[in-house]
């Protein structure tokens, strides 16, 4: 059965001939393709489908889109599952599986609906009351029962496995909204030959013209519209899009717009995307985004059965279903009447409550032509039905409209209210847009625009037909023409619509004497008239403290139909004009917007670009065990066989000190630098000397930043008089190219430098050890390797079967070592020939793991001691500073606090059983045992195990650390509750005078 | 996302660029003498105005030039932008 709640009257925007089978709740239902999941499940007489937030009262649906603040449901199940989904934004799909969610054990019996019965302990503001005390309380009991009680659906716990996609595009003009406005300034904007783009958020375009009997021109409403769209989808400079909300106007014209490409085909490709993410920067935006209907606060008008009027409009002429078969028509306005009309055209009479005391619009006298029974002056004052309306106690308003009187209990299966309309002004307030308020419509309007945004139609507050297309021609045309400038105008067509009588301002009614039911504003949070009232008395005066206070107009529907009550009701308590009181921010996002959209493609491998090395593949084959470096993959270590990590990476570090290792040092960044005044930029980027730099040598630079904090080091070697290739640290590659670039282009144009990144183009191999030199000198016969013709610090270019090499004499590790670079894509084959002929001097690769324990061993530092906290003081550099001229960041040096004697400078740390590793960022301090705060004289770096030694060390800063060599202190690390009693070393374990660079 | 326009490759979008702070420091002369408060100011202080703000920024995955660019603070709204050369 596709429900017995459908009309007679058919509707063409969706497919009877093809049904749909769906599941709620466990149960199965038919609806029909073009159904939204909402107005399935109405048709078949469900309106029971989640539970509220707070006090877990039983909810229907109220609205038809994206206002819909109860229809909350879990969608899918497994790892496709999503929860707080709109029930009214869904359209089934077979075999679609949906259920309530905030209840437990079932919707119709919720466990969780014991707060309502309790809600007077519930009170607005009641998370900041109740759990306060006693202290210890919060984090073992309040918080997990909160957290078990709060929230709505439950996130999947799988990863995604649908695709998601973003796209960028510019257009001249973007519509949002396909109305008759946004129509209109489509075509207008379109016909004038500018780019075009029109978003609409629901399946069908159109807008009010799929519900509002008018004509424009010949033709009515709807077949203008898709007469309309039909042209524009013609026209090689539109984009049209449904399913597509524009949900943030971010700054310089930047919206954000969420297509749901998929989500309502079955079995969609594998490779069609589910949903979409355009970035869209529009030189004109058009905000045509209507309006929506505000809801009426009477007893307990929450209760499933209770719609919008407009809502139960498009019900039954967009879905063909009826949203019940006994309805009254609760209203303060003429655009209710339509509800009645459209019921009274499939044989329903519906009974019509007016707040007011008459009015002649067309509408109204339509429904008395139609002897409809319309009473005026009068309302509801409660309902009863829990899980779905059953009767509704009605009354006369007396002259004041504080209380009712002739109360009569009135049968009824659906309330259809009307509190009047609010443009959707969101993204016009995103784009900051100072709002005005228009005393007629009762709510916020564009005003005083700050970027290129205008508002059209009701969004705008123009309520007529005839307006709306007047501005929406008018806008259209004259934002397209300056862009265009190619004034091709388009006639507005005539059009027909019904009039409107003024609405009534009044929307909250009095309570029935002696009853005090809750008369809800915010139906997503739970928030009743009392709780306003109880807020304001409480002393919370500014809107943004009165929302955060009652959580009015918070959570996903972001209070789109309940905000302008709120505020109408606390400037009615403090007896001030709406516009004093003022509005809360609107935000993005104006409709929830999926994590995987917002991610799109970038999960998993893709989550950032990944750079490998030219020798990546020969790593892999020789089971490397990766570590990210930035965006590079570099070998950490090469287990061999059972061993462990530590196993591992001893062996490749005392293969180096005892035999000869190779390391892949390509990511390391590389500048190269050319022209006449190259060596004064080093000169002055440099703390140390470079002016007399021979050609053929390298020199071991460190750099600062102009606040005297080191801020890269690296070697720069001399290729020729004008020529330089600097190294930078992996980490600050990119970092020091702007920096530099910075200083040529700003600071001192002057110079003749020009300034590179040749990071990609060299494929660098460090061999280390003692028998480096031996293996060089196999596989380069022709070079002399003895110190006198290639010393340490040198450079030395030569052939390799054909290929460039540049050997340099540098080493990290502090042994004896070379540098081969060759061009990138030689690099395996060079790599490969390297280990051929040194697998007679035991080489072995080694990774980042043992590069650092060879680098900490010798005291070097590295990016854990230049932690931008140091001056070159602090790390034992002082000898590398010039005193003969100046340099970037030279002067800060001189600062008091960088020349305490009793600034924190590098130490080598042994732990006194020489067994015990010490955890890098572990604090020294005198006594472990002493009271907190317990005084901090430095902290631990690196730490390693020492291959020389057998035993750990470790590298950090201390206290006046010179003047501590041979004490001892402890290295603690109280998250662990770990104290470890330590002997303070030079920071230079082995090799102290640094010899074996140089043999 | 702001859109800036850079004065040598013309319209791109934000994340194309990189922020380099006010553009009307000028860092001492090599050499010079310097006071420790005019050196503090150069190296720490600066204005923090609502308003128009004239700041450099880098187009660093373009053209790699430095520039200038008067942008509001409060609005975002970049009134110009202009080569290193040239004035605001």
């Amino acid at each position: 059965m596709t429900g017995t709640f459908r009309t007679t009257i058919e509707s063409n925007l969706i497919n009877k001939s093809k049904i749909v089978n769906f599941i709620f709740n466990g149960d199965s239902y038919q609806g029909f393709e073009g159904d939204t999941l909402a107005s399935a499940l109405i048709a078949n007489g469900v309106h029971l489908v989640g539970r509220s937030f707070k006090y877990h009262r039983p909810r229907g649906f109220l609205g038809v889109g994206v206002e819909e603040p109860n229809a909350m449901v879990q969608l899918h199940e497994g790892d496709k599952s999503e929860p707080n989904i709109m029930a009214t934004e869904v359209e089934i799909t077979e075999g679609l599986k949906a259920r309530s969610q905030n209840c437990w054990p079932s919707v119709k019996f919720d466990i969780g609906e014991i707060n309502n019965i309790l809600n007077r302990f519930f009170p607005a503001g009641f998370y900041y009351k109740t759990f306060m005390w006693p202290k210890s309380f919060w984090m073992s009991v309040y918080e997990p029962i909160i957290r078990k009680a709060a929230g709505m659906g439950v996130a999947p716990i799988k990863p995604d496995p649908d695709r998601y996609e973003h796209n960028y595009e510019h257009c001249d003009v973007l519509v949002v909204g396909s109305g008759p406005s946004g129509l209109a300034a489509a075509l207008a904007a379109a016909n004038n030959g500018a780019k075009v783009i029109l978003a609409e958020d629901k399946a069908h375009f159109g807008g009010s013209l799929l519900t509002d009997n008018v004509t424009i021109g010949n033709q009515s409403g709807q077949e203008w519209a898709d007469e309309t769209i039909n042209h524009l989808k013609s026209l090689p400079n539109v984009i049209v899009k449904n399913r597509s909300q524009v949900f943030g106007y971010y700054d310089h014209n930047m919206t954000v717009m969420f297509e749901r490409v998929s989500d309502h085909i079955d079995n969609p490709s594998e490779f069609t995307p589910r949903q979409r993410l355009h970035y869209i920067r529009a030189g004109e935006v058009v905000v045509s985004t209507g309006s929506i209907e505000r809801p009426l606060s009477f007893g307990n008008n929450d209760r499933p059965g209770i719609f919008l009027a407009s809502a139960a409009t498009e019900y039954m002429k967009v879905y063909g279903t009826l949203v019940g078969k006994k309805p009254i028509i609760f209203t303060n306005n003429d655009s209710a009447y339509k509800a009645a009309i459209e019921f009274n055209k499939n044989n329903i009479k519906a009974l019509i409550l007016d707040t007011r005391e008459n009015s002649d619009g067309d509408l109204v006298k339509e429904a008395q032509s139609l002897g409809l029974d319309i009473k005026f002056n009068s309302g509801v004052a409660d309902v009863k039905g829990r899980l779905k309306i059953s009767s509704a106690t009605i009354g006369k308003l007396n002259s004041d409209k504080d209380s009712f009187s002739d109360l009569e209990e009135i049968e009824c299966d659906c309330i259809c209210m009307s509190g009047g309309w609010t443009p959707t002004v969101h993204l016009s307030s995103q784009a900051g847009n100072k709002l005005k308020f228009d005393e007629d419509l009762d709510a916020f309007v564009p005003n005083n625009k700050r970027q290129k945004e205008t508002a059209v139609g009701s969004a705008n507050g123009s309520f007529t037909l005839k307006q709306s297309l007047a501005e929406g021609f008018q806008v259209g045309f004259d934002l397209s023409n300056s862009i265009t400038s190619n004034n091709k105008n388009t006639t507005v067509p005539t059009s027909k619509e019904s009039s409107y009588q003024a609405h009534d301002k009044f929307w909250c009614m009095p309570l029935p004497e002696g009853k005090k039911p809750k008369r809800f504003i915010d139906f997503q949070n739970d928030v009743a008239v009392s709780d306003v009232e109880l807020a304001v008395r409480e002393g919370f005066r500014s809107i943004e403290h009165v929302k955060r206070y009652t959580t009015l107009g918070m959570a996903g529907d972001q209070g789109k139909t309940s905000n302008l009550n709120g505020l109408q009701h606390v400037s009615n308590i403090q007896k001030k004009i709406v516009p004093e009181v003022g509005h809360t921010t609107f935000r993005p996002p104006y409709t929830p917007v999926t994590i995987g959209t917002i991610v799109g493609r970038e999960v998993g491998n893709h989550f950032q670009p990944t750079r490998k090395t030219p020798t990546h593949n020969w790593h892999v084959e020789n089971n490397v065990v990766f570590t990210n470096a930035g965006l590079w993959l570099r070998p950490r270590y090469y287990p061999r066989g059972n061993e462990t990590m530590s196993d591992a990476v001893n062996r490749e570090a005392l293969n180096v000190r005892k035999a000869v290792g190779i390391c892949d040092v390509t990511s390391l960044g590389k500048i190269d630098i050319k022209g006449p005044d190259a060596a004064e930029l080093l000169n002055r980027v440099y703390t140390n000397a470079w002016m007399k730099l021979p050609v053929g040598k390298a020199r071991y630079g460190v750099m600062l930043r102009e606040d005297g904090m080191v801020f890269d080091d690296g070697t720069t070697t001399r290729l020729s008089e004008n020529h330089f290739h600097m190294t930078t640290t992996t980490a600050q590659a990119a970092n020091v190219l702007s920096h530099l670039e910075f200083y040529l282009q700003v600071v001192w144009p002057e110079l003749k430098v020009n300034v590179l990144s040749t990071t990609e183009q060299w494929s660098g191999a460090a061999i280390a050890g003692p028998k480096s030199r031996d293996l060089m000198k196999k596989l380069f016969p022709s070079v002399d390797f003895s110190t006198e013709a290639f010393p340490f610090m040198g450079l030395v270019e030569t052939e390799f079967s054909g290929i460039h090499v540049k050997l340099y004499r540098i080493s990290f590790s502090g042994e004896l070592a070379y540098e081969v670079n060759v061009e990138s894509n030689h690099g395996l084959f060079m790599w490969n020939k390297i280990m051929e002929v040194g697998e007679e001097f035991g080489i072995q690769p080694y990774g980042t793991e043992a590069l650092a324990t060879l680098r900490i061993e010798m005291g070097h530092v590295s990016g854990p001691e230049l932690d931008g906290r140091a001056v070159p003081y602090d790390l034992g550099l002082q000898g590398m500073v010039s005193q003969k001229k100046d340099f970037i960041g030279k002067r800060s040096l001189e600062k008091n606090a960088f020349v305490d004697p009793e600034r924190q400078t590098l130490v080598g740390l042994v732990p006194v059983d020489k067994k015990t590793k010490i955890p890098e960022g572990a604090h020294l301090v005198e006594n472990d045992k002493a009271s907190l705060p317990n005084p901090k004289l430095g902290h631990v770096s690196s730490s390693c195990w020492s291959v020389e030694y057998n035993n750990p060390f470790s590298i950090g800063v201390l206290k006046d650390g010179k003047n501590k060599i041979g004490q001892q202190l402890f290295a603690v690390y109280p998250l662990k509750n770990i104290s470890i009693p330590v002997e303070i070393v030079s920071s230079h374990y082995v090799d102290p005078k640094g010899e074996r660079v140089r043999v | 996302m702001l859109e800036i326009k850079c004065p040598h490759c013309g319209k791109r979008s934000q994340n194309e660029f990189a922020y380099g702070g006010d553009a009307t420091i000028k860092r001492p002369k090599l050499g010079e003498e310097v006071s420790t408060k005019d050196w503090d100011d150069f190296v720490y202080f600066r204005d923090n105005p609502r308003g128009k703000h004239q700041e450099f920024w880098h187009h660093v995955s373009g053209c790699r030039q430095w520039f200038k660019a008067l942008r509001d603070t409060a609005t975002h709204e970049i009134f110009n932008t202009a080569k290193l050369e040239e004035d605001l």
